[in-house]
């Protein structure tokens, strides 16, 4: 193959599995709705997993969108240093999300700032969204995908507490994002807490904390414990499908930690709604894609 | 119209107080006939600027959404709905007063709750507040029979007032009544209070700090 042809065929395939990913959720995401709407038991819990559901299988059935907000596209790289197309990878990720705007449709989400103008194409200065992590003397290349929704992980919260505060602090400070923030984001919510020493490195951890599988726990057994406690709180508080009410509050919540300054303890809390359109893919050096977030999803050249 | 079907409530257009009397916030209705897409801009256009709106909703419903709409091949000025879901309906709350007032409508449908000037307008006037369950959007597109009408087309398509004949469109959950009672704030009182609870659980877990 020509390179040419290699990179159109990389082009077409995250095209593909964007288009995808708009339509389908993740084989997670599914289960988990399934199994907390089967938990409730009064009528109108009941209703409205029922539609959400339905919404799922229509939106496959009529090649649709299932929601109307399709985000800003946010791509997290994990990429070998000989992977083949690194050179090329960022701007081959503009032109699959321009592709798939077309094909799939995906909603116009990109308006320039400052000159304040919808370019139209979904993609802008700096969107979509990428963040690189170079992964040394490796030939594959790892790619996470997300829609990112306008009312869900775009907001987000972020803070940097003072050591004295400690994890009661930054238990306060994610249970108060549930009540507020939280219960319009459209619950159940897969909430990512990122804890780190400064606002950004909170954030992005936060973020990163979003792509882990529901039902995935922190290796460090303390963040794996507050995990637990985190979820059964938010879920004892009982926002219920749409923040309406109802046992549950959320499909899950993941927390992504990096070491601190001894002075501050920077914290940050995103949530991925009900409808949290993320996916993985590994590719390898002759584009050959295996996908473990999507048992739906096939890719034909 | 209240009609009963099938064990559902379905409310038709026109719409009287009389018919709302007896839905109480938590209840779960459906709408058939006009329901109008109206969010920010049309809003501000009636409240702040005084203009009328170019189609009338007196004891009919609006949607505060921004669909995807697509022309019907083969027609000059035909659309059909693809995609419709609710936009967070607070953002209208410092109009609807006003334009509740003003225009007469009777259901008011969006995401997420409402506030005070919405609950005002609601007891003084007769109308309700409902949520749409938000992400379902295809649900809401195949509920659109036809687009009737469509107005202010220069404000772009998420904000063109899209005047929809709706067949059994819902579930609609009433979060505002005509008593003026607002589920979404009753609520809050109660989250909050399990919140408090639940960290005091909490606290006494995450000791990390020695
Ligand atoms: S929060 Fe998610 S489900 Fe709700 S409207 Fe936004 S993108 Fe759609």
């Amino acid at each position: 193959m020509m390179k040419e042809t290699e990179i159109k065929k990389l082009t077409d395939m995250v095209a593909d599995f964007v288009g995808h990913i708009g339509k389908k959720l993740p084989d997670d995401v599914v289960a988990k709705i399934e199994e907390l709407g089967s938990k409730e038991d009064a009528a109108l819990p009941k209703v409205l997993y029922e539609t959400m559901t339905k919404n799922q299988s229509l939106a496959v059935e009529l090649d649709r969108p299932s929601c109307q907000d399709t985000g800003v596209l946010q791509f997290w790289l994990k990429c070998g240093t000989n992977f083949p197309y690194i050179n090329e990878l960022e701007n081959l990720l503009t032109d699959a999300v321009v592709q798939a705007t077309f094909a799939t449709p995906l909603r116009h989400n990109s308006v320039q700032t400052f000159d304040e103008y919808n370019t139209k194409k979904n993609v802008g200065k700096g969107t979509p969204t990428v963040w690189w992590d170079i992964v040394p003397n490796s030939d594959t290349c790892e790619i996470y995908a997300y829609m990112a929704g306008g009312g869900c992980t775009l907001p987000g919260k972020a803070m940097v507490l003072m050591p004295g505060a400690g994890y009661e602090g930054i238990t306060d400070f994610v249970l108060d994002q549930m009540t507020s923030y939280g219960l319009n984001a459209c619950p159940p919510l897969l909430v990512g807490v990122g804890v780190g020493t400064s606002i950004e490195t909170a954030a992005l951890n936060s973020k990163k904390a979003l792509m882990r599988p529901i039902g995935s726990h922190n290796d460090n057994e303390n963040a794996a414990k507050m995990e637990q406690l985190l979820e059964d709180g938010i879920n004892s508080i009982g926002l219920g499908p749409q923040g309406m009410g109802g046992k549950y509050s959320v499909m899950g919540v993941n927390i992504e930690n990096t070491a601190r300054h001894p002075s501050t303890i920077g914290v940050a809390v995103n949530v991925g709604c009900w409808s949290h359109r993320r996916g993985h893919i590994i590719v390898d050096r002759d584009l050959n894609v295996t996908c473990d977030t999507h048992s739906t999803w096939k890719f034909e050249a | 119209m209240v009609e009963i079907r099938d064990g559902k409530k379905v409310l038709v257009t026109p719409v009287s107080k009389e018919d709302l009397k007896d839905i109480k916030i938590g209840d779960i209705i459906w709408l058939d006939g006009d329901l109008m897409t109206c969010r920010d801009v049309a809003h501000r256009r009636l409240v702040e600027y005084g203009r009328e709106l170019p189609y009338d909703i007196k004891d009919k419903a609006i949607f505060h959404a921004g669909p995807i709409v697509r022309k019907i091949e083969g027609t000059d000025d035909d659309y059909e709905m693809v995609s419709v879901g609710p936009t967070t309906s607070m953002r209208m709350e410092k109009f609807e007063y006003e334009f509740t007032k003003e225009t007469g409508v009777r259901v008011i449908v969006g995401k997420g709750g409402m506030g005070p000037n919405t609950e005002k307008a609601c007891k003084e006037f007769g109308a309700i507040h409902c949520v749409f369950p938000a992400g379902c959007a295809v649900v809401a597109a195949t509920e659109v029979e036809y687009v009737a009408e469509h107005h202010w087309d220069e404000l772009g398509m998420p904000e063109t007032l899209w005047c929809c004949k709706v067949k059994e469109f819902g579930p609609l959950i009433v979060s505002i009544d005509t008593d003026g009672r607002n589920l979404f704030e009753e609520q809050k009182v109660i989250y909050n209070e399990k919140k408090e609870a639940a960290k005091q659980r909490i606290y006494p877990e995450v000791k990390f700090i020695k």
